[in-house]
């Protein structure tokens, strides 16, 4: 950060024109300031997971290890304990995995189809459902709950995989038709047009038009589930069944166990590795992430 | 469902009624059906299974006597309006700084928004670590020779909410403002320069110029800040648990505990159809709003 600052004051620019005057000197301040405020969780993080337990106790949680130790990363991973079960987070990870997957691909394929249905084939009360749709995103998740768990029992899934994937599906939806359908909408309507001049169908102008030229809301979708899903942690612990918690239920289980000494390191190390998937997900996909979410809300 | 024959208008765009079935059914049967079911048997006294035994308003009664939930109720109202008051403020300032032509400005970016890619749990797991009055923050200022200096939010019942608000902020606020970033450079240049030629300042072009004409971009936001405020739970889980004693409680985690540990089905009903009711007063005017007005595309 101060190396951020030292270059702050001399600036490399073309234009002589933007010399720092105390405005843009309190912008920075400003900037950088929030900036530590959001980056420093993270470097507690990765400090913390690298020390061991006994200087952890000497008690400075910003300052880097004396000695450095993957140690408590290979615990977290293969040893740590969530309940009676001592495997370690990777049981967790492969969870997620198998829960995140077809839930991504299953609800974007749905909400795409609803989009588009919903901006170019409007049928008589089409957007009334849709609207029922985002009142839904808004009821808390707490009221459908129980009924829903219901449904799982009266399928035979409550307590497997089907279930939690069922059940991230329909709360995808929302906010998934809506990107889709905001998406669809500002695409040019003779587009549409002219492909039903040429005879294309429902499907025809689906997968022959518009999917092609729809890639980064498809991704946008794909960046947006899989971070959600894989963070989700009410959903997982209510349907997925003991066996099948995902990461964020195993990471909690972990962290917030009453019985044993506290390995902080642990924590930390379990933590990090819960939010690497996003994490990586989210500094690959950086600026189509920042696009997305904007494509998805301005045009509202 | 389909009979051949008739020429139905019901029949129109049919692979387009057909494609839209999972929405219609999930609009339908969850968000409708489930929510219904969810209030009908409120008025039931179902324990750990649901009865049709109809015993009125008891147990709202029971819930409003309940202090516990007035707690949960309480910590909502104040969590979930600082919330947005903050992330509003925060979200919007940092985005009108990073509009200024800032170096490294796909830097700053990123790192605001990268606590939103974190789930809540892996939020509430770092800032309980950090706010730890042991060994987090406030014992790494003592070390550095401030001995009075207090950072205790955790353990106290009545500044708990505020820990849980810190990490709140900071998971969500990058998210509000790249939503403002975006809706300020969707703003035509042109505003400014007559802006500027009138002489107006900055600071009143914004306030009076731009924030008007950003009211979508703001409203989208609000929607979705708000309703993830509504249903705040995980946090909750991570970081306090609801402690210390119930300081901390949510409404979602009353329903909860009372769904699940407890086996109180009706006391979680009732709790949970007034999250949905106070939802409902809050989106229905917005609702009404959006869509009553905008007619077609």
């Amino acid at each position: 950060m101060t190396v951020q600052l030292k270059t702050a004051q001399n600036p490399r620019g073309p234009r002589p024109r933007r010399i720092l005057n105390p405005t843009r000197l309190m912008i920075y301040g400003v900037l950088i300031v929030a900036a530590l405020y959001y980056i420093m969780p993270l470097w507690v993080m990765v400090m913390t997971s690298l020390k061991g337990m006994p200087e952890i106790r000497l008690g400075n949680i910003f300052s880097p290890p004396m000695e450095v130790t993957f140690e408590a990363w290979g615990k977290a991973w293969n040893t740590a304990c969530t309940g009676l079960q001592c495997e370690g987070l990777k049981v967790g990870f492969w969870n997620s995995v198998q829960i995140t997957v077809p839930s991504v691909v299953i609800s974007i394929i749905i909400a795409s189809v609803s989009g588009y249905a919903l901006s170019f084939w409007k049928f008589k009360g089409s957007e009334t459902y849709f609207t029922i749709l985002i009142f839904g995103s808004f009821i808390p998740y707490q009221v459908m709950l129980f009924p829903l768990v219901m449904i799982c029992r009266e399928l035979g899934i409550y307590g497997t995989l089907s279930a939690v994937i069922l059940v991230h599906t329909i709360f995808g939806m929302p906010i998934l038709t809506l990107l889709f359908r905001n998406y669809f909408a500002s695409l040019p309507e003779e587009l549409f047009k002219a492909a039903r001049v040429d005879g294309a169908g429902f499907w025809g102008i689906f997968f022959k038009v518009l999917v092609p030229m729809s890639t980064p809301i498809f991704v946008v979708a794909v960046i947006l589930q899989v971070t959600g899903i894989w963070n989700d942690f009410l959903f997982g612990v209510v349907f997925a069944g003991t066996k099948n918690w995902p990461m964020t239920v195993q990471l909690n289980n972990i962290v917030n166990a009453t019985q044993g000494v506290k390995e902080y390191n642990l924590n930390m190390a379990a933590t990090i590795l819960t939010g690497l998937v996003p994490l990586t997900i989210y500094f690959i996909s950086g600026k189509l992430f920042v696009r997305g979410i904007a494509a998805g809300a301005v045009k509202g | 469902m389909a009979h051949a024959g008739k020429p139905n208008p019901l029949f129109r765009n049919l692979t387009a009624k057909v494609a839209t079935l999972p929405m219609v059914v999930t609009a339908l049967v969850v968000f409708v059906g489930c929510s219904l079911w969810t209030v009908v048997y409120s008025f039931t006294a179902s324990r750990s299974l649901p009865v049709n035994d109809f015993v009125g308003f008891k147990q709202y009664d029971r819930l409003f006597s309940t202090s516990r939930w007035d707690q949960a109720v309480g910590n909502l109202l104040i969590y979930g309006i600082l919330a947005l008051i903050i992330s509003f403020v925060v979200g919007f300032v940092l985005a009108a700084f990073l509009d200024q032509k800032i170096r490294w400005e796909d830097t700053f970016r990123t790192i605001y928004l990268y606590p939103f890619a974190l789930s809540f749990i892996v939020t509430g797991v770092v800032w309980q670590w950090i706010l730890d009055p042991g060994l987090g923050l406030q014992s790494a200022v003592r070390s550095l020779g401030w001995d009075s200096f207090t950072f205790n939010l955790i353990a106290s019942p009545k500044t708990v909410i505020y820990a849980l608000l810190i990490a709140g902020i900071w998971q969500g606020t990058g998210f509000v403002m790249v939503l403002m970033l975006a809706g300020l450079r969707g703003i035509d240049e042109d505003i400014w320069k007559a802006a500027r030629v009138d002489g107006i300042p900055a600071w009143k072009t914004y306030l009076m110029i731009i924030v008007p004409m950003m009211r979508g971009v703001m409203v989208t936001a609000l929607v979705i800040v708000a309703s993830g405020i509504v249903r705040l739970y995980d946090l909750v889980v991570a970081l306090t648990d609801g402690g210390p004693g119930f300081a901390s409680d949510v409404p979602a985690k009353y329903v909860f505990d009372h769904l699940f540990a407890r086996a109180n089905l009706g006391q979680a009903l009732a709790g949970s159809t007034m999250m949905l009711l106070s939802v409902l007063i809050i989106v229905v005017p917005w609702a009404y709003l959006e869509f009553g007005r905008k007619k077609g595309r």
